[in-house]
């Protein structure tokens, strides 16, 4: 069995006066890439911030590597090892990218190693090493989600929760920053928690997905039998197969409703 | 000649403008308040350390007092923030605008009650008396206020570059969500800078005291500070100092070379200009969010 970094049980987030989580349990195991995926308004960045301590939960536990995080301060939390790597990228736009990146690093004190990290970073994304003294505002949006990708390194986190990374970039963008992420996962062994939109990009690149919708988890299953399931294909990969009567996308009920 | 007069104690009123526009720029990029009692926390400032160093009251050699009262102005500025304005949070915006303009009121009579409603003059080291060379008479400790300020904004711009506090501070605000993610407690910064601009006003109160009497009411300046940092740019913190020493040299000259009372709506008018034709002020770093 492998080691389990990140468990949820039962968890309930309000957004405001909404109910945004009504109940999520999943399970992030050590170098694994898990999905959730979901559209608008499922409540999958709710469910991060919740993670990350910048939203306190209603009920239910949050345990991660053993220990009960649930309701922590969010710079505890990043102590703890877990970095949030928000929606929309969230550069510091008026610092540089090395600033930015050195940020990332704010919580560690070990010089050496930090500038390890850096290099590592500056490896994988050989465009922040390029523009390390431009401020990150000037970057383009695909270079600015590298910068906040890479700044989440810099805290050698021992879970990352990215929050949409393909979020408003060309397809040939994402491809490559999933690629990246893929690799990272593989050859820097970073596990990862990943919340997407975009179902195929998500599925391709991840070991195991959720499916949220409303706040709940509705479906769950290795990135393989999700890719294979009748509704995620039709539903969130918008495959068009007409069956014989010519039944509409729109009528068809999903399984789980 | 006549001109350098004129600008040296321009630049010197300046200083003490753009100091001031600083504290309020510090704390409106950090929490995005403004802190109407800047001006008050000043004229406090100046207070304090008279009240440290004056033979009347404590007597403090000046060199003891200037950097005691400097601290003493930080942890105030700190205090502030823990135990009042942090329970704002989530509050609307009028709700601190009106707190700190009747903290600036509790600030002017708590330091009428203590030191009294008369002008004072604080002994300082600072204050040379004139010069007279060649037909320029130049007050030395106009000369002496700019080049404190220049030191002081060169060892705060090596604060916020060099040090992992200033980064931080820069970080909350300039996006504060992200630098919650990158494991800074923002709020305790948020309460550090409020300690900064305490300690920046203290300065900005020592040279104005340096240069003249000072009376409880002096704090009111805050409002031709909150001109210049309007003017600079409010956000920018190079834009603060700048338009400081724009007030500051506008008044002697429009005081000299205009009719008789336009001196004084002279930087209004300029305030009124900027707005119009340069809505974000004249060094704003505004920058339209990608996404």
């Amino acid at each position: 069995m492998a080691e389990t970094v990140l468990e949820i049980n039962n968890l309930e987030s309000f957004y405001g006066p909404i109910m945004a989580i009504r109940g999520v349990s999943l399970k992030v195991e050590k170098g694994q890439i898990v999905t959730v995926l979901g559209a608008n308004g499922a409540g999958k960045s709710t469910l991060l911030k919740t993670i990350s301590g910048i939203m306190d939960p209603e009920k239910g536990k949050i345990t991660f590597n053993g220990t009960e995080i649930q309701g922590r301060e969010p710079h505890r939390v990043v102590q703890d090892g877990i970095v949030h790597v928000p929606e929309g990228r969230e550069v510091f736009p008026l610092l540089t990218v090395e600033e930015n990146l050195n940020l990332g690093a704010y919580t560690r004190n070990d010089k050496a190693e930090i500038e390890k990290d850096r290099q590592l970073v500056f490896e994988y994304f050989p465009i922040l090493a390029e523009r390390r003294n431009q401020e990150a505002g000037t970057l383009s949006g695909g270079q600015q989600q590298m910068l906040a990708i890479g700044r989440g390194l810099m805290l050698r986190p021992k879970i990352m929760l990215l929050d949409e990374p393909s979020l408003g970039l060309s397809p040939l963008l994402v491809q490559e920053i999933f690629g990246i992420l893929k690799r990272l996962n593989t050859e820097e062994s970073v596990t990862m928690m990943l919340v997407e939109q975009n179902a195929r990009i998500a599925l391709d690149t991840a070991h195991f997905g959720y499916v949220m919708e409303i706040g709940r988890i509705v479906m769950e299953g290795s990135a393989e039998r999700l890719m294979a399931s009748e509704d995620i294909q039709s539903f969130y990969l918008g495959h068009q197969e007409e069956s014989q009567r010519g039944e509409r996308r729109w009528k068809r009920k999903k399984t789980w409703r | 000649m006549e001109v350098l007069q004129l600008l040296v104690s321009g630049l010197a009123n300046g200083c003490v403008y753009g100091l001031i526009a600083l504290g309020f720029v510090l704390i409106y990029k950090a929490t995005e308040a403004v802190n109407f009692a800047q001006g008050d926390f000043m004229m406090l400032g100046a207070f304090v350390t008279l009240g440290l160093t004056n033979a009347e009251y404590m007597h403090l050699p000046f060199w003891i007092a200037a950097p005691l009262a400097i601290g003493i102005m930080a942890v105030l500025g700190y205090l502030l923030d823990f135990f009042v304005l942090r329970h704002l949070f989530g509050q609307s915006q009028t709700a601190v605008v009106i707190l700190t303009i009747a903290l600036g009121f509790v600030i002017r009579f708590v330091a009428g009650v203590i030191w009294g409603h008369e002008p004072q003059t604080l002994e300082s080291p600072l204050a040379l008396g004139d010069v007279s060379m060649g037909g320029v008479v130049l007050g030395m400790a106009d000369v002496a206020v700019i080049v404190v300020t220049v030191l002081m904004t060169f060892a705060l711009y090596q604060f916020f570059q060099r040090t992992k506090l200033g980064l931080a501070m820069q970080a909350a605000s300039q996006n504060q969500m992200a630098a919650y993610y990158m494991g800074i407690p923002v709020k305790r910064v948020q309460g550090l800078i409020w300690g900064l601009s305490g300690a920046v006003a203290a300065v900005a109160g020592i040279l104005f005291a340096s240069k003249g009497a000072i009376d409880p009411n002096a704090g009111l300046l805050g409002i031709k500070a909150f001109a210049a940092a309007v003017i600079g740019g409010f956000g920018s913190l190079p834009g603060a100092l700048a338009g400081g020493l724009i007030v500051g040299v506008i008044e002697p000259f429009a005081a000299r070379f205009l009719a008789a009372g336009y001196s004084q709506i002279a930087p209004y008018a300029l305030l009124l200009a900027v707005l119009i034709f340069r809505p974000h002020g004249l060094f704003s770093q505004v920058r339209v969010k990608k996404v």
